[in-house]
């Protein structure tokens, strides 16, 4: 019987011990002293800087990096933390190929941008190495706030509020804070457990005081939120997952991407990890990619991703279908799933149908192709599910079924603020996740200090 | 194809590159190894008078300044001159110049200010049969606090008095070569032209302190602690050397006298501009630190496709040739009338030309048109300074556009009078030069 990469449907210890560690080191390794000061005297130092602009926490990175070049990375991180508290993760998950690094004039002039999300990096993971905390609390205030998740945008929230002098509960649904730094994110952007140390980092301001286990709408009700504190933020991101609405999708082998890739972020010992080896993900966005290229690199040895419209309309940025291809996953474009076809309740097939464009809308052709696979993950999306904020009390607006805010992050509801993926008009970004909660907080803070005066 | 062979006050050499005196000229090692590389002639590091040769510091002997990317700028040390004996350093100079007889070997000279000094030290050099000797009046830490050196380049009147020396009492062509260290530099010239010198070369290292160590407050190089000024040098002293050549060459008093020039060469182009400002041919010492020998093979080719490439068929065809259009500020032609303009396809958006423009001169570059961002100038408000110019990171992305004679100049509103005019005849001048009725 085959083993390893070529052993039949879905299993684990696919590879060697050494494989597994190579294959889930880090995807940009940190850049030492000298690196970091070469890199740094490429920019330009750009008046008005395309970078900042593009960046949504508007970090100001001509100065950060001018800040690097001149031999002080601790100065460096403040001007970076200034603006996002998360800067550490941001530098390693932030797409920066369509951010900051895009827009790069260097980018413009020659093609090669100034590597700004590594540069980040070496100056936070300075600042976090020596534990450098640059924000005091503010006088206590004596108010209340309590943040609905612990993911970026709560953390982000949470830091600014704590800085005010308010204090700040955090209600995590699960065992672990930082969301999807936490749960989400393919393991090689995020090494070392880095996701535990920044909410640690974040936290060490005090007046931040994290509960897990908790979830809205089934161990409390926004509106024991809304009694109890003096303001709520809600940063609770996604919880549910788009189906694939093919027939045959509850066989066993089918997946959700996002669960694949929190238990992989999850756990211990990856050889214990089992994974198809035929392997078909749906979707075209970063979960996409994140879910197959940890397949390939768990041992899987065939992975397609099959998206429904052509390459120029995914969401996952060039550089990921890049770093897929290069890790020999095939990305096919123009197919949606039709049928899952399984035996013994156990998929063995994906039967797509081509599409092709009428217009602005998306049809099948009634060409047909059949994939043998052993798992196939769902990556086409998530949705916000609004139940949980019903429990009790008035009922929140939403808009697109996610939560409607103002510029402010103000929701239709009195003292109640939101921030992250789960409200409308996002860009399901870590680094917009943070700035949202960060503008929320300084809207909270007015809210409850006359104009930020206790 | 271009003829780059070198004759400099009658020593011959196979091209206008020469060594400076300087630790790559100190030893036999070293020269051969030049030699071997390509390079023209030598200057020997300066030889001292016979008897216990000087002391060098033990810790560090240099100091720097570094651009981007850690690239060196400037060099200063506070090495003094050869520390190996008198005889030993004769030896070699005549053995190599007996194995090299093509390339120009000159012996740099430095013994007390007394005539006796000079009087024993020409005899023994003249019989290595070196091409000639070059009087170290510049080195400017050390030797100058025992009165040789620039203590000697600070006083017209001795380096008339030692070059008359020199040339009473050898046949060997005398080099002398200048200190930066002075308000005039056409003075020490003129005197050395009194004296009778063949030839003066410069510029020898200038006083500097190139950086502080602010743990220990002191300044760098650190010798224990402590630090002395050193002499300094490379590509960012090449603009204050060029000015001084141009001195001399232009100086009605010193018209003619050949100058070596020395000070920041790096590149075949940096030769060719001290050559058109006036110099006969060229020294370098801190290229050749930096990089090593090899970089002459560049200078050499480099110099021979732009003369091909020119038509310029011998360097006699282009020493000299810029010293003419050196001239003082207030003959420059105030009606000529240049505009910066940005070509929209090189410009990589930076903004760093608006930014310059806007807080520190004339708020004559846009940073935002129609909600766009474009970087373009605004002619109203130009006064063609050439900052933008010079703070692109985009070469020839901007470019100064002189203003044809009769087209309307927006900042003034007045046309561009096709006519020459300078300071010396303009209106504004107090002391205006009334043209003779």
């Amino acid at each position: 019987m085959p083993e390893g990469q070529f052993r039949e449907g879905i299993a684990g210890g696919r590879l060697s011990a050494d494989q597994y560690a190579d294959n889930f080191s880090d995807l940009h390794p940190p850049l030492d002293h000298h690196e970091a000061l070469v890199e740094s005297d490429r920019c330009y130092f750009c008046y008005d800087a395309p970078c900042m602009n593009a960046c949504p926490t508007s970090i100001d990175i001509p100065l950060f990096i001018r800040q690097i070049s001149t031999g002080n990375p601790i100065g460096s991180a403040k001007t970076i933390f200034d603006q996002n508290i998360l800067g550490g993760m941001c530098a390693r998950v932030c797409p920066t190929e369509t951010l900051c690094e895009e827009v790069c004039v260097r980018e413009v002039a020659e093609g090669k941008p100034v590597q700004i999300g590594r540069l980040q990096r070496y100056a936070t993971d300075v600042a976090m190495g020596e534990n450098k905390q640059f924000y005091p609390r503010a006088e206590p205030t004596g108010k209340t706030v309590a943040v609905v998740g612990a993911g970026p945008a709560g953390l982000a929230a949470a830091h600014r509020l704590a800085r005010h002098g308010h204090d700040v509960t955090i209600l995590e649904a699960r065992a672990k804070a930082g969301g999807l730094n936490e749960y989400g994110i393919a393991a090689y952007k995020s090494v070392d457990d880095f996701a535990q140390a920044e909410v640690d980092y974040v936290t060490a301001i005090g007046g931040i005081d994290i509960q897990n286990g908790k979830a809205l709408g089934r161990d409390y009700q926004l509106s024991d939120l809304i009694r109890n504190y003096d303001a709520v933020f809600l940063g609770m991101g996604l919880g549910g997952v788009n189906a694939l609405r093919a027939d045959g999708e509850d066989a066993d082998g089918v997946i959700n991407a996002v669960e694949f890739i929190a238990e992989l972020r999850q756990a211990s010992d990856l050889s214990g990890l089992p994974v198809g080896r035929r392997v078909v993900v749906i979707g075209g966005g970063m979960t996409a990619i994140d879910a197959a290229v940890q397949s390939k690199l768990l041992g899987a040895e065939e992975v397609t991703i099959c998206y429904r419209r052509g390459q120029e309309h995914m969401n996952a940025s060039e550089f990921e279908q890049d770093l897929a291809a290069a890790n020999g996953v095939t990305i096919r474009h123009w197919l949606q799933p039709k049928r899952v076809i399984a035996e013994g309740g156990k998929v063995t097939a994906v039967e797509l149908e081509y599409t092709a464009l009428n217009g602005d809308r998306l049809a099948g052709t009634g060409e047909t192709l059949t994939l043998v696979a052993d798992q196939v993950f769902k990556a086409i999306g998530q949705s916000f599910v609004p139940a949980a904020l019903n429990g009790s009390g008035a009922s929140i607006d939403l808009e697109a079924g996610r939560i409607k805010v103002d510029a402010e992050g103000r929701t239709s509801l009195d003292r109640v603020w939101a921030g992250g993926d789960c409200i409308f008009g996002g860009d399901d970004l870590t680094v917009s996740a943070v700035a949202q909660g960060r503008d929320a907080a300084e809207s909270i803070n007015r809210a409850l200090t006359s104009n930020g005066r206790a | 194809m271009a003829d780059i062979r070198n004759n400099f006050v009658g020593i011959k050499s196979p091209n206008p590159f020469w060594l400076a005196s300087a630790p790559p000229t100190d030893k036999a090692y070293n020269v051969i190894r030049a030699f071997k590389a390509g390079w023209g002639g030598v200057v020997w590091k300066t030889l001292g008078e016979e008897g216990p040769p000087v002391v060098n510091v033990n810790g560090p002997r240099y100091g720097a300044i570094w651009g981007a990317d850690r690239r060196l700028l400037g060099l200063n040390n506070i090495e003094l001159i050869t520390d190996r004996d008198l005889q030993v350093n004769l030896r070699e100079i005549k053995q190599v110049k007996k194995d090299w007889p093509d390339r120009a070997i000159v012996v740099s000279l430095m013994v007390p200010c007394v005539e006796e000094a000079w009087k024993a030290i020409l005899p023994v050099v003249e019989e290595t049969e070196a091409d000639g000797i070059e009087l170290n009046f510049g080195c400017p830490h050390g030797m100058s606090e025992r009165g040789m050196g620039a203590a000697v380049g600070q006083v017209p009147e001795y380096i008339e008095m030692v070059v008359r020396w020199c040339k009473q009492n050898t046949r060997m062509p005398v080099i002398t070569k200048l200190t930066p260290n002075i308000t005039d530099v056409r003075k020490p010239a003129r005197a050395a032209h009194a004296g009778g010198t063949d030839a003066v070369s410069l510029i020898n290292t200038i006083n500097s302190i190139t950086g502080v160590d602010l743990d220990s407050f002191a300044p760098q190089p650190t010798i224990d602690g402590k630090g002395s000024h050193g002499g300094y040098c490379g590509p960012a002293v090449k603009p204050i050397a060029m000015n001084m050549v141009a001195e001399i060459a232009r100086d009605p008093e010193t018209r003619g006298l050949p100058i070596s020039g020395i000070g920041g060469i790096t590149t075949w182009r940096d030769a060719a501009e001290f050559m058109a400002l006036g110099a006969g041919n060229v020294q370098v010492c801190t290229a050749a630190m930096t990089y090593g020998f090899k970089i002459v093979q560049e200078m050499i080719a480099g110099l021979e496709n732009w003369m091909d490439e020119k038509g310029h068929a011998s360097l006699n065809d282009i020493v000299g040739r810029a010293t003419p259009n050196v001239t003082d500020w207030q003959y420059l032609n105030l009606n000529y009338v240049a505009k910066a303009r940005i070509d929209q396809d090189a410009c990589i958006k930076c903004g760093r030309c608006h930014i310059a423009c806007e807080d520190t001169s004339h708020q004559a570059i846009t940073s935002m048109v129609d909600g766009v961002r474009h970087f373009e100038v605004i002619e109203a408000e130009c006064v063609g300074c050439n900052l933008c110019v010079n703070v692109c990171p985009v070469e020839n992305c901007i470019t100064m556009e002189p203003l044809a004679a009769g087209v309307m100049d927006q900042r003034t509103g007045r046309p561009v009078s096709p006519v020459y005019a300078n300071w010396t005849t303009h209106p504004n001048n107090p002391m205006a030069k009334v043209a003779a009725e």
